[in-house]
């Protein structure tokens, strides 16, 4: 057994941090709209900030304010959190293979954890070629900056209110772009990864008007049966 | 917070963390058919380009903007180029976001 604080584990956790770090800065101004948006869409501080310790899922948050503002009932609202969240399944099927020998203990707050940012760098990290026992650590990393990211950004916004520094215009939400990018270029190797990956921003560029991140849904699903599709076809 | 406020907070929680674990929970004992384990890979590609595309070719949310004074499409690209050439996270990242703030700034 390794001890609890042995030096690994910490810098297993740290570097997850680390290389959420972009994506860190990308969360700000999601986080501190959310905290503005709130109050006028009649949610009180306490909710507000509850949604964000107890939901973490930046998107849906943002459409139950969108709902709510605009006086839909309590049903409606949680089967929307439910379509817009589809995509975190994907996620987890994907990460399961990895987590699939943890104790509960783990499993249950890294799945609670999982976005999409920590998804992305986690299953990079899952795939780097080192057999390290401890890349659960670096996934705990990961969720630990993001969450806390999200929470003070959503304080900050809950307390600054309308009297905002202009974050949102400053364009920090590139970061997010540029990791995502950063990490899919390299993978597109190969004919069935391309084709993967154009078809589902064909399919994402075709439904981006549909609601509730339903675009993105089919354009996973598209680019995976593409990516099968084409493995298969010489 | 209001009761109704309470329900609404606990009840997004519940869906949302369903979702999130739902496969987690199985742990050990689920045992994808070699099919979807195969169409599993391709998850991460597809999902974060899904995500990626229309953020940085429709910047608003709404209209399109394929064209040189899009930054964030110039961005992208330039992080693309990094990525591809050099396989090096942090230098894609670093060399997109410098190249995306300076061609903001030179647009005004």
């Amino acid at each position: 057994m390794i001890q609890p604080s042995h030096p690994r584990r910490r810098t297993e956790a740290w570097t997850g941090a680390r290389d959420s770090l972009p994506m860190l800065l990308g969360a700000a101004p999601f986080g501190l709209i959310f905290g503005t948006l709130a109050g006028p869409s009649g949610l009180s501080p306490a909710a507000t900030l509850a949604m964000s310790l107890c939901v973490f899922a930046g998107s849906s948050q943002f459409i139950a304010l969108t709902l709510l503002a605009s006086g839909t009932g309590l049903a409606v609202i949680l089967l929307t959190t439910f379509v817009v969240n589809l995509r975190h399944a994907l996620y987890s099927a994907t990460l399961l293979p990895h987590v699939a020998g943890l104790r509960q203990r783990w499993r249950i707050p890294l799945a609670f954890w999982l976005t999409d940012e920590t998804f992305a760098v986690v299953q990079l990290r899952y795939h780097r070629a080192d057999a390290s026992p401890l890349k659960h650590w670096y996934y705990l990393g990961s969720c630990l900056a993001m969450y806390g990211n999200w929470f003070m950004w959503t304080l900050a916004g809950v307390m600054l209110g309308r009297s905002v520094p202009r974050l949102e215009h400053m364009g920090l939400e590139f970061a997010m772009a540029a990791t995502f990018t950063g990490i899919v270029v390299p993978m597109l190797r190969n004919r069935p990864m391309l084709g993967a990956a154009l078809g589902a921003a064909a399919v994402a560029l075709a439904a981006h008007a549909l609601p509730y991140k339903l675009g993105l849904m089919l354009a996973a699903l598209a680019g995976v049966v593409i990516g099968v599709v084409l493995e298969e076809t010489p | 917070m209001s009761g109704r406020e309470l329900v609404l907070v606990l009840g997004m929680a519940a869906v949302t963390f369903l979702v999130r674990y739902a496969f987690f929970a199985l742990g050990e004992r689920a045992a994808f058919p070699p099919l979807v384990k195969r169409a599993l890979r391709y998850v991460p590609a597809a999902v974060l380009t899904a995500i990626v595309v229309p953020m940085v070719l429709l910047p608003d949310g709404t209209h399109w903007q394929l064209s040189w004074r899009n930054a964030w499409m110039v961005g992208a690209l330039a992080t693309g180029l990094i990525a591809w050439r050099f396989s090096h996270l942090l230098a894609s990242i670093g060399g997109g976001m410098l190249v995306f703030f300076i061609y903001r700034w030179l647009l005004g």
